[in-house]
Parts: C-alpha cells; structure tokens; sequence
C-alpha cells in the first residue's frame, strides 16, 4: 500500500474540500473542538458518546457502527478523510474502526487538526447537512484485534509494542502527564514488549515521520522482528492505533493487531506477568 | 475522571479531588511578543531525557497544565505566533512557568 493511498497532506484536503463522494470527518474526545470551528463540510465523531457502547465495556458493534454512519450521511462508497485532535490519535482510531468494519476507502489527515490550525487555515462554524444513508458495515475483522488472551500468548513469542511514554512504560506513573496519576492498577508493561512511544512516529506539528525514518526506529532502534506478528498497546487503544496506523498501514507490515484493552484492562488482570522498569523483561 | 488520554479543558480550576500535597503540578501561561495570553498553542511536556511525555492545547486563558512527577522536565509551545521552551526543575506541589512564544 502506498502512503498516499492511506494518508493525505492538508493541501490536498483543501483542494478536495467539495469533491463529491469525499467526507471530512472530525473524530475527537472533546468535541467543543469540531464546535469552535471546523474544516469546512466536515462532520464529527464523539470518541465517546458515539465509537462506544453506553453499556458495556467495549466499542460499538457492527450494527451500531452502521448506524452511526447512516445517521452522518456518509456511505459505503464514500472516501472517507478522518482528522482530529491530540495528534490524530482519536482520528487513528477511529481509521482502525472503518477498517474493522470493512471501510476500505479511508484516509488520515497528516497533522490532523493541529498542522491545519498551525498552518492558519481556514475553519467553520457552519455544521454541515448530509442526507442519510443505508450504510451496511461488514462483520469485525478479528486479524486487526487482539484480545487480552493473545497480548499474554505473545509474551516472548511476538513482537509486543507499548507505545505509551517511558515513565508508563516503566510503571513510575499509571497515566500520561496531563491527566491526574489516580487510578488503581498496576504499573509496569506486558513483559517482553518493545518501548517504543508513539510520539517517535511523529513530527512535531503531528505529521508522521518518513517510511525510512519510521523503520529505522521499529526495526533498527527497537528491535522489532520483521518475521513475527505484531501487537500494539497503550493504557486505552488510541495511541496505539496510532502505532498500529504507522506499522500497518505505512510500513505494510501485514499481521499487525491493537489490542484496545491495552492497560487498563493488562494492568488489571490477575495472575498475569508484569514487568517494571526501563527494560523489556523476560518470559 | 475521564478514561480517555484527551486533553481536560485547560481553563478550569484545579479538581478538587487533586491533592497537591502528592501531585506534582507544572502549569503556566503561554504569551505572545505583546504579552497576551495565547489561545490555541500547543504545548508539550518532554521528560529529563527529552521524550515526549503529554501535550494539551491551551484555552481562553492561555493555560496549561500536565500531572507528573518530581524532576526536571521541558515545556514546548508551538502556536501561530512561534515557538517557546522552558526548562523546569519540578517539586512536589504547584510549579508555575510562564512560556513566551516569538518567531
């Protein structure tokens, strides 16, 4: 796959702004962004409210996502371009969605809305009106998905990637740095798994690094074998889609999986293995 | 507590469920050339080591605030009117640094 079949520059999104059968779609956790202007004629995406189930612990199933997309006017021929906040991670996350489900016209804004506000570009306030559409998800793609039960199967046997900072990493703190260090699992990392934080993938203003760059740093720096699958992890699954969006989808490796239970669900587990520290540990 | 990784809104008071006799708190104000506070910037915390550790987006009030741990650490700010860096040895506690973005 070719990069720019997956990832498109925000000076083409500005030229395709009205081209028929492209939809811009704002993917974020704190939706008064989209609210306080957006890229124009894009619709949102509320990470929470709309991308999980209200009930249970998990994200929404086949027919619920069909439906949130029928209710946005978007169908299933559409070319989607997904974009957002903290470096694209909800926006990347929400790319793994349109994947698990079949959606195989979708792109990533590189930068995401931090590049296009950097850039002074232009934003709205006007929400778009599309009319709705029958949109017919496929049933999940479990060779994108790993479970709590493959995370611990490939201790030692897989490449493992924690993509969350290295203090996380090492279990000196359970959270990333803006948000208060007060929840109550256990610090550390799956044991064997590869440091490697997300933000290395990308540049400064949020666009990810080169293909060259991007493999001397999971093959070279981290030590990732080519041969094996791949698994990737963070504390929630967004990051890590970030990660798994740079592996897969930029690089090509082909078995490459997020496991979105990540560490609130690892660190919470009984019985399982856990490594401390800055080293990756053994089996 | 929210069980995402976004960034809270960067403009309201401290939670009072944060105790800060065991937080440690780095927050400051992002200005611009004329000394007004800059909406929008995007600022981010990098460890002793120079890794990148969070980021938040400032709000009306320019404010930012990350939850770490007692050290040395670096602030960034980029925004539309340029960029910043601070350095800040961290104690337990409230630390409080002004971030001067210029082109």
């Amino acid at each position: 796959m070719a990069r720019e079949d997956v990832l498109v520059t925000a000076e083409w999104a500005e030229e395709n702004l009205d081209t028929p059968g492209v939809v811009f779609v704002e993917v974020d956790e704190d939706t008064s962004a989209y609210d306080s202007g957006h890229i124009k004629g894009a619709v949102k995406i509320d990470w929470k409210d709309d991308l999980q189930d209200a009930i249970r612990r998990d994200f929404v199933n086949q027919e619920q996502f069909s439906q949130l997309l029928s209710e946005r006017g978007i169908a299933n021929d559409d070319t989607v371009v997904l974009y957002g906040g903290n470096n694209n991670w909800f926006a990347a996350y929400a790319y793994w969605y349109f994947k698990l489900y079949g959606h195989d016209n979708v792109k990533l804004l590189d930068g995401g809305r931090k590049k296009w506000e950097l850039d002074a570009r232009e934003v709205v306030t006007e929400v778009p009106e599309r009319a709705k559409t029958e949109y017919v998800a496929k049933p999940l793609n479990w060779d994108l998905r790993a479970t709590r039960d493959e995370a611990e199967a490939a201790i030692g046997v897989k490449n493992l990637i924690d993509v969350r900072s290295p203090d996380e990493y090492a279990g000196r703190l359970l959270a990333p740095a803006h948000l208060p260090q007060e929840q109550s699992q256990r610090g550390g990392h799956i044991p064997t798994a590869l440091s490697v934080p997300w933000s290395k993938a990308a540049n400064e203003d949020g666009t990810f690094k080169s293909d060259a760059e991007l493999r001397e740093l999971y093959v070279e720096e981290a030590g990732l074998d080519e041969a094996k699958p791949t698994i990737a992890y963070c504390r929630i699954g967004e990051r890590s889609s970030h990660s798994w969006f740079a592996l897969r989808e930029l690089l090509g490796y082909e078995d490459v999986k997020n496991y979105d239970g990540s560490w609130t669900e690892y660190g919470s587990l009984v019985g399982v293995p856990i490594a401390l520290g800055d080293e990756p540990g053994t089996k | 507590m929210s069980d995402s990784c976004a960034a809270p809104d960067q403009d309201t008071a401290l939670p009072a469920s944060v105790d800060l006799e065991k937080e440690t708190v780095l927050s400051g104000t992002v200005v611009n050339d004329e000394g007004e506070l800059v909406q929008g910037a995007y600022v981010r915390l990098l460890d002793g080591t120079g890794e990148f550790t969070a980021e938040v987006v400032t709000g009306e009030g320019g404010q930012f605030r990350f939850f770490a741990a007692p050290g040395r650490w670096t602030l960034r700010a980029l925004s539309r009117y340029g960029d910043a860096t601070g350095e800040v040895e961290a104690a337990r506690g409230l630390n409080e640094t002004k971030l001067a973005v210029s082109r």
